[in-house]
């Protein structure tokens, strides 16, 4: 069974071949490909660290953006508001106004009508106790022309003065 | 298209053969005192041959010529001192040269044995030889150092920007161990200490697991699957978990929270967490080295399954088992493709279990 006892010619060689060549591959190969593997894994991370912070920047100016905007809506509204208030006010104030007047108007109107019903009612009396005393004078010319009128007219008078 | 391609590969297959000095000798005939060369079909050795170590990297054998890679033998004798040779001067294992031979019998059996003039063993040399492992597992450390250096010089040149071509095929597994493996076992603070070594420890075990599934030259040696590189491993990953050992790591060990009777006067807690210690790279060299070598064999097994039908009724019976071989081969390759990725990250996540323990706070 020699093949399962180590031979010590092939154990001393490879020790030293292997040993060599842990100390060459770690030197020339494993440090620069391991470092660089390393630098690698940080960039990268690195990289993908400032893209999220990109991102988040982005989202915080987003934020702001809509922030102004609703402000802005909102500085919008309060101005509406204001003009539509005042414009109702000076509505309002100018229908008072308007009312106010047109009852002074109307008031003056009134009173004028008034003195000037006074005057053609007056007027009227005026003219028609003139008329009346007109008429009377005609009538009682005409009445008067023969005797048998007269004394109808005085016995109305009487019946008139009776009935008192 | 794919026949430029399969004419490409034969280009490269030729390549290989003729770039290594190849040497090429008639086997010897049948009869031949040596076992391991006579013409009969002897599933055990053929199979051993395929999965253990050996001295020169064989390619294929063609008639009775052995073509083979020599690999360098480093041996130091007590009595003649330090010698160095390739494994061509043995011949395949048939020569005795300056008084060293292959042994093929007895318990020294495949290991290089010194004899005196008369051809008495006079004992074992220190055989500290490039063998088929130790150079599959150097091809596999230039394959790594060429990945991982340019990968690194691409990430180094790309700093900051998308990974490209080669770092981006290593960087998703690089990460994988570190966010799957290191991470979660050592711990978010510390893990970086380590990352170097559960790396190395990772892409060493995948890639030689990969290239021992590829039986073409210079891939196929079974680095992984070889007890000696296992038990190399284990040992690192045995001392870098003590070095790191911090106080509250070495009192659970020396001193844990138990009822006074269990340390005292008999220290039976200490001895149970002691050979704790040692079981877990134990452990670890030994589920990396089976689990391995059991793939490796069970492929060779079904190989031979061909020539022991051939062997014992005939070439027609050998002929009509070889597609049930070959499709039941082709499944244990696709399950060790499997394992191997598996055994790498068990291997890579305990080690990292272990540190974590031994840089544990206490709770």
């Amino acid at each position: 069974m020699g093949f399962v006892t180590p031979d010590f010619g092939t154990l001393f060689w490879m020790t030293i071949i292997f040993g060599i060549l842990l100390v060459i591959l770690k030197k020339f190969a494993w440090k620069p490909i391991l470092t660089a593997l390393k630098e690698r894994e940080t960039s990268i991370a690195n990289a993908l660290s400032s893209a999220d912070k990109a991102r988040e920047e982005v989202k915080d100016l987003k934020a702001d953006h809509e922030k102004i905007i609703a402000q802005a809506k909102k500085e919008k509204d309060l101005i509406i508001k204001e003009a539509r208030d005042l414009k109702d006010k000076l509505l309002a104030e100018a229908k008072t106004q308007a009312s106010g007047e047109g009852q002074k108007i109307v008031a003056a109107a009134r009173q004028q009508i008034q003195a000037e019903k006074q005057a053609a009612i007056s007027e009227m009396r005026k003219q028609i106790a003139d008329l009346s005393v007109l008429i009377a004078e005609k009538v009682i010319q005409k009445e008067l022309k023969d005797k048998a009128s007269q004394e109808n007219l005085v016995e109305d008078l009487l019946k008139d003065l009776k009935l008192q | 298209m794919k026949a430029i391609k399969s004419q490409r590969y034969t280009a490269f297959i030729l390549f290989f053969l003729l770039s290594f000095s190849i040497t090429s000798t008639p086997a010897f005939a049948e009869g031949d005192s040596h076992d391991s060369h006579s013409k009969e079909f002897i599933p055990g050795e053929y199979i051993m041959h395929h999965v253990a170590d050996a001295f020169e990297w064989h390619l294929a054998t063609i008639g009775e010529t052995h073509i083979t890679v020599p690999l360098p033998i480093i041996l130091y004798s007590k009595t003649s001192g330090w010698h160095a040779f390739m494994s061509s001067k043995f011949d395949h294992g048939n020569t005795t040269y300056k008084n060293f031979r292959i042994s093929h019998h007895g318990e020294n059996s495949g290991k290089i044995e010194e004899v005196n003039q008369q051809g008495e063993v006079i004992g074992l040399p220190l055989n500290l030889s490039i063998t088929k492992v130790v150079a599959g597992a150097l091809f596999s450390v230039v394959l790594l150092l060429l990945i991982f250096v340019s990968a690194a010089k691409s990430a180094k040149r790309r700093t900051g920007q998308a990974p490209k071509g080669i770092q981006n095929t290593v960087e998703p597994i690089i990460l994988f161990v570190r966010d799957e493996i290191a991470k979660p076992a050592i711990g978010d603070k510390k893990y970086e200490k380590f990352m170097p070594f559960l790396l190395t420890l990772f892409f060493f075990i995948l890639l030689n697991n990969l290239m021992g599934l590829i039986p073409i030259f210079p891939f196929g040696a079974n680095v992984t699957g070889n007890i000696a590189v296992t038990m190399s491993l284990a040992l690192f990953t045995f001392a870098v978990t003590n070095l790191n050992g911090n106080k509250h790591y070495w009192k659970e060990i020396f001193n844990p929270d138990v009822p006074m009777w269990l340390k005292f006067p008999l220290p039976l807690m200490p001895i149970i967490e002691l050979s704790g210690v040692i079981t877990k790279p134990f452990v670890l060299m030994v589920r990396l080295f089976a689990n391995m070598m059991a793939g490796h064999m069970i492929v060779t097994v079904f190989i031979s399954l061909i020539f022991i039908f051939g062997k014992l009724m005939g070439t027609a019976a050998g002929l009509a088992i070889s597609p049930v071989s070959i499709v039941f081969s082709l499944f244990i390759l696709m399950l060790d493709l499997l394992v191997s990725f598996i055994q790498a990250y068990v291997f890579t996540l305990l080690s990292a279990l272990y540190f974590g323990m031994a840089k544990a706070e206490h709770h």
